[in-house]
């Protein structure tokens, strides 16, 4: 049995048929076939599937898709400008080498997204503290870090 | 252009797609009217499989098939190989037991797969592997490599569960020279077991076509032509020709994604079956159950002195756990990339060293960030420092008695290292750590009730494994040269085609910084292409901090040929001779006068021909190359940690990390140093937070990241970095490879502040609280 919902992608209005199990995440990269969000464990602990949902960074894989019916969902192909320009923090991380294979970066830079609005100036140690809930196991987070600190006051606490 | 693009920091072309979610991993790869895989993996360590029937999951909706390991054997689909042959002491070959891609008769460790289920969605197959129903009859298991040779047997091939027993070096002089020691250090060590855990779960979506009787196969591989090599030659008795083998975007490797998989195999042979692609992702449990693990060592370790510190002989006895099948390159793991290790930086005269590995009721073991060379730093670098202890002699100083400074240097354990300068690399990193402001701080943090330690590690490593001759007469199946083409576009572009695999290394923009500035055209003239069978020419991928010292030579090689093959060309358009043609920045001149031609015309001439020498030289500009090199690149560094160990609880903090490494020339430092940070935290999470434990029964108890901690950010510090460089004697670009640097000389250094923050002689990996404060009650 399916059921239908319907919620706000990147602005735009987006349907999808799915099982009352199917996660937010499986809809997200299956059904809207946006794939930049992605899913590196199972038990809501690497941050990989961090996604907006009104405004807030969620774990995509820790809730099921219905729970975000009506919702405003943003993924990471929602962040560049219309132009295809990148958003400041984006920009921060090319700029800091705050990624090295890109797996967790989708994640790192939603989360860091709403982290940022809320810390217009953070100091070290608020941004390692933000990275709680965000893996990666290439960077040392030494780039990640710095990306974040100088995406956040490029963002001036406005997404 | 006026500034060099080699030492230039140049920001990576391949961060757009990352940063805006384009990048295709292997799971982002959707193929037409694709079917779904889930695996039967068996929850016992060690049992006979008696029966499994599948007639329930055959009838569940959705399922397509249900293959066992009876049907892969009728179907003559073979096990994996391994790529290296050990000879043990008695000149015997090493115990090679079959490893098939799904069980025969008995399952070996916890996770191994048993069956898979194939369905037209993910769900209907995961529903319907529960429904496959496999009677086991459970057997005794080992799991500890010192317990193994009294274990039960699991291959009847090896009753002992030894696969070799192996040893360098002269024995005899060795155990003589100790007999005259003045001082003998002597450490019991465990190099704790390590999971790898890439971000991205390992991946693979094969395809079969009835048209061409051929197989595409997308997967999360480091080399992806070795993958093929294997799987065609070796499995599955395929012509390479009929199989694509593509690694796209690839989430992280660290040695687990280099191997052949059963899974890979698997899903390729079932796309044939089933006439149908068949897609399979791990999940995280998966990955943790099933993906080679690494390290895994128990060592006794012994350094002989005379009266003055200077290290007279080292022997050591390593006991190694392959788990339960042998991996792709695992038998290499603890020999050849272990012992040739031991002497470090230093001159000790005479090694030996015995290593035993044996097979366990446990995920098979490989190579993983390092291989070899991190279990070889900490038992050379823990040894030092304890024996400047116990001598009373600073640990600087005693190894400043002991560094090698005459090079070529021929160590007593194989190799011959070309170049290096160790006491530069040290006193650029005292400096930078403040080494002389340690007391101070010392004293600050007892006055928070924090003690503080000081740790030092001095790393060689080994990269580029080679030359294919000398490794294959220790036993390697395969080459270790690279391969590269170049193919210059009409308009003057270039594409460059590279058998190395990045994998977050950056090779798109490394690479194409140094194709860039070889032939003076703008990084945008040039687009790197690699992971891809059907693209690139050949190529054994990445490990073992191989790309830019080998492959980046194979393209320097063929860059050459270009070069040289324009200039005839650039002397046929200007009439003059071959021999007074020069090359520079993009543009060919007739030596001593200003007659020239820019690189696009020449590569214009060669494509539209019409003034063109046609009767000496073919149209068109496309070199390929390959290069197997004459020896090792040996990096090297110096690094110090300073820890604070809280009194009340034991938690362990990284104050300080500071790391001055030689690489040889430095294409990048911005990738670089990013490697560094990477290798880093990799080291102090085998140091401080990352232990996989089995218990005795077989099943895995760090099974997910709630139970294997591998590092978060606030367990890392902000990293002090700086290089100095000693310019590689046998390659072109003088590079070295930085890859494995820090996760190779990060666990000694760390370990050796927290014991000296204890004072204490030892201290298990990894140092978590628990260990920490126990470790300071029973001294207490």
């Amino acid at each position: 049995m399916t059921i239908k919902v319907s919620m706000k992608v990147n602005g735009k209005a987006a349907s999808a048929e799915v099982e009352a199990r199917t996660l937010l995440v499986t809809l997200i990269r299956e059904n809207l076939r946006l794939t930049g969000t992605h899913v590196g464990c199972d038990t809501a602990q690497c941050g990989a599937c961090t996604v907006l949902m009104n405004g807030k960074a969620i774990k995509s894989c820790s809730i099921v898709a219905m729970q975000a019916e009506g919702a405003e969902i943003m993924t990471i192909e929602g962040v560049a400008r219309p132009d295809g320009s990148l958003h400041p923090m984006q920009a921060a991380f090319k700029e800091n080498h705050g990624l090295q294979c890109g797996f967790c970066t989708p994640g790192m830079v939603m989360n860091a997204l709403d982290f940022a609005r809320s810390h217009p100036n953070p100091t070290e140690q608020e941004v390692r503290e933000s990275l709680e809930g965000n893996l990666c196991r290439c960077t040392g987070y030494h780039n990640i870090v710095k990306s974040i600190m100088a995406g956040a006051k490029a963002m001036g606490g406005k997404i | 252009m006026s500034t060099s693009l080699i030492g230039a920091r140049v920001q990576r072309k391949e961060d757009y797609r990352f940063l805006t979610g384009a990048g295709q991993y292997t799971d982002d790869v959707e193929l037409p009217h694709q079917s779904y895989a889930a695996f039967v993996r068996s929850p016992h360590a060690h049992a006979v499989l008696k029966k499994v029937n599948i007639e329930k999951a055959k009838k569940a909706p959705g399922v397509l098939a249900v293959y066992t390991g009876t049907d892969l054997a009728n179907a003559k689909v073979g096990g994996l190989p391994c790529g290296w042959l050990i000879t043990d002491v008695k000149g015997q070959p090493m115990k090679e037991p079959p490893y098939p891609p799904l069980a025969q008769g008995k399952v070996r460790h916890v996770g191994e797969r048993v069956a898979v289920v194939i369905a037209e969605t993910l769900a209907q197959a995961r529903d319907a592997a529960e429904l496959v129903e496999v009677d086991y009859q459970v057997l005794p298991a080992v799991v500890d490599a010192a317990k193994a040779s009294k274990g039960p047997k699991l291959h009847d091939i090896a009753p002992d569960n030894t696969c070799y027993v192996w040893a360098l070096g002269d024995k005899a002089a060795v155990d003589a020279a100790f007999a005259k020691a003045a001082h003998v250090t002597r450490l019991d060590l465990v190099n704790n077991r390590l999971i790898p855990n890439a971000i991205e779960p390992r991946s693979a979506n094969a395809v079969y076509s009835r048209a061409g009787d051929d197989y595409t196969l997308y997967v999360a591989s480091q080399n992806p032509h070795v993958e093929r090599l294997l799987m065609t030659a070796f499995v599955l008795g395929l012509p390479e020709s009929k199989v694509r083998v593509v690694a796209p975007d690839v989430g992280g490797g660290f040695g687990s994604k280099i191997y052949l998989y059963p899974e890979d195999v698997v899903v390729t042979w079932a796309s044939k079956q089933l006439n149908r692609a068949v897609k399979w992702t791990a999940e995280r449990s998966e990955s943790f159950l099933s993906d080679a693990h690494g390290r895994d060592h128990v060592t006794t370790a012994e350094l002989a002195l005379d009266k003055d510190g200077k290290f007279l002989a080292m022997r050591v006895q390593t006991t190694a756990n392959l788990g339960a099948y042998l991996s792709t390159f695992a038998s290499c793991i603890p020999t050849i990339l272990y012992a040739t290790l031991l002497a470090g930086q230093y001159t000790t005269p005479l090694i030996y060293c015995e290593v035993t590995s044996v097979f366990t009721n446990t995920a098979p073991v490989d190579a993983y960030r390092g291989a070899g060379r991190p279990e070889a730093t900490y038992v050379v670098e823990r040894l030092v420092e304890t024996a400047a202890r116990e001598m009373k002699l600073d640990p600087v100083e005693i190894r400043r008695r002991n560094f090698i400074r005459q090079f070529p240097y021929q160590t007593p354990v194989a190799l011959q290292y070309d170049t290096g300068d160790y006491d530069a690399t040290l006193d650029a990193v005292l400096k930078l750590a403040d080494v002389a402001g340690f007391p101070s701080r010392k004293q600050q943090s007892l006055k928070s009730g924090k003690l503080r330690g000081i740790g030092y590690a001095c790393y060689i490593e080994a990269c580029g494994i080679a030359p294919s001759n000398v490794a294959g007469s220790l036993g390697a199946r395969a080459g270790l040269f690279e391969a590269g083409e170049i193919r210059v576009h009409p308009t003057g572009t270039v594409t460059v085609f590279t058998g190395s695999h990045s994998h977050g290394q950056g090779h798109e923009t490394t690479f194409a910084q140094v194709v860039a500035e070889r032939l003076g055209l703008p990084m945008e003239a040039v687009e790197i292409v690699h992971g891809d069978t059907s693209k690139v020419l050949f190529g054994m991928g990445t490990y073992g901090s191989r790309s830019i010292a080998v492959g980046g030579t194979a393209i320097v090689k063929a860059l050459d040929k270009i070069v040289a093959k324009g200039k005839k060309i650039a002397a046929h358009l200007m009439e003059a001779a071959e021999s007074d043609i020069e090359y520079d920045k993009g543009v060919f001149k007739v030596a001593g006068t200003d007659k020239k031609k820019m690189f696009g015309e020449v590569a214009f001439a060669a494509y539209v021909p019409h003034n063109y020498p046609l009767d000496k030289l073919e149209p068109g500009l496309n070199e390929n190359a390959f290069y197997d090199p004459a020896n090792f690149t040996f990096p090297a560094g110096s690094y110090v940690c300073e820890v604070e160990v809280d009194k009340e609880t034991g938690a362990t903090t990284i104050a300080a990390f500071t790391a001055v490494d030689d690489f040889g020339r430095i294409i990048n430092p911005m990738i670089v140093e990013g490697q560094v940070h990477g290798g880093l935290a990799q080291g102090i999470g085998q140091a401080l937070t990352e232990g996989c434990r089995y218990e005795d029964s077989g099943q895995l108890v760090t099974g997910s990241f709630l139970d294997y901690c591998i590092p978060r950010a606030g367990d890392v510090p902000s990293f002090k970095l700086d290089t100095r460089e000693t310019a590689c004697t046998h390659n072109p670009l003088g590079v070295k490879g930085c890859g494995e640097a820090g996760a190779i000389g990060a666990p000694a250094a760390v370990m050796n502040a927290i014991t000296d923050a204890l004072g204490v002689k030892d201290l298990p990996m990894p140092a978590t609280a628990q260990t920490v404060w126990r470790s300071m009650h029973k001294a207490a």
